[in-house]
C-alpha cells in the first residue's frame, strides 16, 4: 500500500469526523463571521462625542468665543455647568470625562501680560482617553487662539507650526489597523480550536494505539491530521479577508497572493500549535484548558494587535517572539495598509516558519515517545 | 442535604485537582499571564524610534531637536540625509516617525516668520500615531512659549493648565491591570465550570447523578461552589499581585471589592454552568466557553471604550458581566468609589448570575438523551 493511499485513508476518516461533528464546521465558518461582525463594529479607539463639562463662571463675549470653539469640535459632547462643584460631581459619577473651567476673571486675565489660565481636568483612570481628550482640547484651543488674533487684526504668530503627515492611514481610522489584527486573532482561535482536541481525543479513546499499529508513520499521521483542518481553516480565512475588504472597507495596498501565502503559513503554525497541545495534554480536558489559556489572550495582548510591542519592557518584547500571532499581525497590518514591504514581510515570515517547524517537530517527537 | 452537597463538592474538587496537569493548568498560567500581560498592556509611548532629517544648520533647529532627544517617549535611531531615505525607514518599521526640519527653519524663526516643522508618522497603528503626534505638539507648544519669552515675541493670551484626577501621571498600566484581574478571574471560572457538566454527559455519569437522591438544585449548588471557591482564591491572589507587585493603588474598601468579585464570580459560574449543561461533549463545552469569553473580553471596555461602539453593540454589552466588573474594579482601585455609587454595576451582575442559574438548572432535567 503506497503512502499516498494510507494518507488518503486517514484524511478520509478525519473528514468524516469533521462532517459528522458539525462543531468543527461551525468553528471554521460561523466563528469568523460572528467574531468579525461583532468586533469589526465593536472595537474602535476613535473617540468622538466625548462628554465634556464646560464650566463658565462668568459668561461674556470672550468665554462665548472659546465655548464655540469647543462646541464646534466633533470630538466633544459639551455640557455647560455654571459652577465647578456640579461638574466635579458629574465626573465622579462618570457622566463626563473631562472638565474645562473658565474662571470668573477669564476676560480680565486675558488682557494681562501673563494671559488667562484655562483649567482642564481629565479623568485619568482611562489614561489613553485622557491623553486624547487633552490633545483635542489643545487643538480646539489653538484654533480659538488663531481666531482671537485675527479678530483683533493681529497676525497669529506662532514661532513653529507643526505640519503632520500620517502615512498609510491618513484619517487615523483605528478600524483600519484593528480589523487586520482581528483577522489574526480569529485565525489563531480557529487554528488552535480545530486541532486542540484532535490528538487528545485519539489518546483518550484509546484509538491512538490502534492508529500506531497501522502501517502509517508518525509523520503521515501528523500530515493526515493537519491537512483536513488546514483546508477548513483556509475557507474561514477567505471569509474573514473578504469581510475585512468589502464590509469594513479596509484598503488592501499589498498583493492578495502575499496575504494568502502568509496566511497559509500562519495557519500551519497555528494548527501545529494546536496539535502540539493536544499531543502533550493527552486528555481533552487539559487540551481544552491549555488551548484556552495559550491562544486567545496572548494573541490579544502580546501580538501588537492593539498594544504596541515597541513600548513593552524588553523582557516582554522577547516573550512576544514566541507568539505566532505577533508575526502574522505585523504582516497583515503592513500588507493591508502599506503594501508589499519585503523588509517587514520576510523576517516575520521567517519567524512563522521557525515556529511552525518547532511545533510540528515537537509534536512528532512527543507523539512517538508517548507510547507506553 | 448539606451532606449530599458536600459529597458532590468533594468529588468535583477531586476531578479538578487530582490530575497533576490540570492542577498545574489552573494555577500557573494565570499568574504568569498576570505578570506578562501586566507589563505588556500599556498605551504609554516608550522609546518610540524616530529619525531626524535636518536640512538646517541653525542653532534653533538643534535646540528644538534636543527636546525630542530629552523626551522619554522617543529615541533617535537614525539620521536621514535625503528625502529618498525616509520611505524605506518608515515602511520597514525601523522608525515610527521622521522629524523633518526644512532648510529655512532657523532663518524663518530669526526673521519672526512662522517656521514649519514637519513630522511624518507611520499610521499603521493609529493609536500610537495619534499619541506620538500629541506628544510632539506638546513639545512644540513648549518650545514656542520659550521662544516667545526669550525673543520678545507675543505670548499667547491664554494657556491650558491640565490636571489628571485619580491617575496624575496618566499611567495606562493602572487602567489595564484591574482589567487583567477581571479577565483572568473570568478565565479561571470558565475553565472550571464550562466543562464540568459536559464531561459528565460525555462520560454518561450525569444520568447516574440524576438518579441519586440529589435534587437538581443540590447538583447546581454542588457544581457551583467549587468554581466559586477556586475563582475566589485565584482572584485574591491576582489582586494581591496587582497591589504589591505592580503597585496599583487600591483606594476603595476591600469589602466593596469583594462584593464585586463575588457577584462577578456568581455570574461567571452561572454562565459557565449554563454553557456546560447545553453541551453534549467536552469539545462543545469548550467551544461554548470560547464563544462566550472572547466577546465578553473584547466588548467589556477592557481595551477600547464602550462609548466608542455603535449603539447596537453597546446594547449587547449590557449582557456582558465583565463590563460591570471592570467598572467596579477600576472604581474601587483607582477612584475609591463607595459601595452605593457602584450599585448600578452590582445588580446587573446578580441578575445575569441568577438568570443563568435558572436556565442551567432547567437544562439539567430537560436536556436528556
Amino acid at each position: 500500500m503506497s503512502s499516498g493511499m494510507r494518507l488518503r485513508g486517514l484524511m478520509r476518516k478525519e473528514f468524516l469526523q469533521i462532517v459528522r461533528d458539525p462543531s468543527s464546521i461551525a468553528i471554521a465558518f460561523l466563528m469568523p463571521i460572528f467574531l468579525l461582525l461583532l468586533f469589526g463594529y465593536g472595537v474602535s479607539l476613535d473617540s468622538e462625542h466625548i462628554p465634556l463639562a464646560l464650566v463658565v463662571e462668568q459668561p461674556g463675549a470672550d468665554t462665548a468665543d472659546f465655548s464655540a470653539a469647543l462646541h464646534q469640535s466633533r470630538y466633544f459632547d459639551t455640557r455647560l455647568y455654571d459652577n465647578a462643584g456640579a461638574a466635579q460631581e458629574a465626573m465622579m459619577a462618570g457622566r463626563v470625562n473631562a472638565i474645562v473651567v473658565l474662571r470668573a476673571d477669564f476676560a480680565k486675565q486675558l488682557r494681562q501680560p501673563d494671559g488667562a489660565p484655562i483649567q482642564l481636568i481629565v479623568n485619568g483612570v482611562d489614561a489613553n482617553t485622557a491623553r486624547i481628550v487633552s490633545g483635542y482640547v489643545q487643538g480646539a484651543w489653538g484654533k480659538w487662539l488663531e481666531h482671537y488674533a485675527l479678530q483683533r487684526g493681529l497676525t497669529p504668530d506662532v514661532p513653529v507650526r507643526l505640519e503632520q503627515r500620517v502615512w498609510f492611514n491618513g484619517e487615523l481610522r483605528s478600524r483600519n489597523f484593528l480589523v487586520p489584527g482581528l483577522v489574526a486573532i480569529i485565525m489563531t482561535l480557529i487554528g488552535a480550536l480545530l486541532t486542540a482536541m484532535v490528538m487528545s481525543r485519539e489518546w483518550e479513546r484509546g484509538t491512538m494505539e490502534a492508529l500506531l499499529v497501522t502501517p502509517l508513520s508518525m509523520s503521515e499521521v501528523i500530515v493526515g491530521k493537519l491537512l483536513p483542518y488546514f483546508i477548513l481553516g483556509l475557507g474561514g480565512l477567505v471569509l474573514a479577508v473578504s469581510m475585512a475588504l468589502f464590509l469594513f472597507g479596509v484598503p488592501l495596498r499589498g498583493s492578495l497572493w502575499v496575504l494568502f501565502a502568509a496566511s497559509a503559513l500562519f495557519l500551519v503554525t497555528a494548527l501545529g500549535m494546536g496539535l502540539l497541545i493536544s499531543t502533550v495534554a493527552r486528555s481533552q480536558f487539559v487540551a481544552g484548558l491549555v488551548a484556552l489559556v495559550a491562544t486567545f489572550l496572548p494573541a490579544f495582548l502580546l501580538s501588537g494587535f492593539i498594544f504596541d510591542i515597541g513600548s513593552m519592557p524588553p523582557v516582554v518584547q522577547v516573550i512576544t517572539h514566541l507568539i505566532a500571532a505577533r508575526y502574522y499581525v505585523a504582516i497583515l497590518q503592513t500588507v493591508f495598509l502599506a503594501g508589499d514591504v519585503w523588509s517587514v514581510i520576510l523576517p516575520n515570515a521567517l519567524g512563522l516558519l521557525i515556529l511552525a517547524a518547532v511545533f510540528l517537530g515537537l509534536t512528532w517527537r512527543n507523539a512517538r515517545k508517548r507510547l507506553e | 442535604m448539606p451532606g449530599r452537597i458536600l459529597a458532590l463538592m468533594i468529588k468535583e474538587f477531586l476531578t479538578l485537582l487530582k490530575d497533576k496537569r490540570s492542577r498545574l493548568v489552573l494555577i500557573v498560567p494565570p499568574l504568569i499571564q498576570l505578570v506578562v500581560f501586566g507589563y505588556a498592556a500599556t498605551f504609554d509611548l516608550k522609546n518610540v524610534p524616530f529619525a531626524v532629517y535636518n536640512e538646517d544648520r541653525g542653532a534653533a533647529a538643534r535646540e528644538l531637536l534636543a527636546t525630542f532627544d530629552g523626551s522619554p517617549s522617543f529615541t533617535r535611531v537614525a539620521q536621514v540625509d535625503h528625502e529618498q531615505q525616509i520611505a524605506p525607514l518608515v515602511d520597514g518599521k525601523q522608525v515610527l516617525m521622521v522629524v523633518h526640519v526644512g532648510p529655512h527653519f532657523s532663518a524663518d524663526l530669526q526673521a519672526g516668520r512662522t517656521a514649519e516643522l514637519q513630522v511624518i508618522v507611520d499610521g499603521r497603528n493609529s493609536n500610537t500615531a495619534m499619541l506620538a503626534i500629541n506628544d510632539v505638539s506638546v513639545m512644540v507648544d513648549r518650545f514656542n512659549r520659550d521662544w516667545a519669552a526669550d525673543h520678545g515675541g507675543s505670548v499667547p493670551p491664554s494657556h491650558i493648565e491640565t490636571r489628571a484626577w485619580f491617575n496624575p501621571n496618566l499611567e495606562s498600566r493602572w487602567f489595564f491591570l484591574p482589567g487583567i484581574v477581571g479577565i483572568l478571574t473570568l478565565l479561571v471560572t470558565m475553565l472550571v465550570t464550562a466543562l464540568s457538566v459536559a464531561r459528565e454527559r460525555e462520560q454518561g455519569t450525569f444520568d447516574q447523578l440524576l438518579v441519586t437522591p440529589l435534587r437538581p438544585v443540590e447538583i447546581l449548588i454542588g457544581k457551583t461552589l467549587p468554581g466559586f471557591i477556586i475563582g475566589m482564591a485565584e482572584s485574591s491572589l491576582i489582586v494581591l499581585a496587582a497591589v504589591f507587585w505592580f503597585k496599583v493603588p487600591l483606594l476603595g474598601s476591600l469589602l466593596t471589592l469583594y462584593a464585586g468579585i463575588a457577584l462577578f464570580l456568581l455570574s461567571g459560574v452561572g454562565v459557565g454552568l449554563m454553557i456546560s449543561s447545553l453541551a453534549l461533549t467536552q469539545q462543545q463545552g469548550l467551544l461554548g466557553a470560547f464563544i462566550f469569553m472572547v466577546p465578553a473580553i473584547i466588548l467589556s471596555g477592557f481595551a477600547t471604550p464602550i462609548r466608542n461602539m455603535p449603539a447596537l453593540v453597546q446594547t449587547i454589552t449590557l449582557l456582558d458581566p465583565m463590563r460591570y466588573f471592570l467598572v467596579v474594579l477600576r472604581g474601587v482601585f483607582l477612584e475609591g468609589l463607595p459601595f452605593e455609587l457602584l450599585l448600578p454595576q452590582f445588580w446587573p451582575m446578580a441578575l445575569i448570575g441568577l438568570a443563568s442559574f435558572v436556565v442551567a438548572g432547567w437544562l439539567f432535567r430537560h436536556r436528556m438523551y
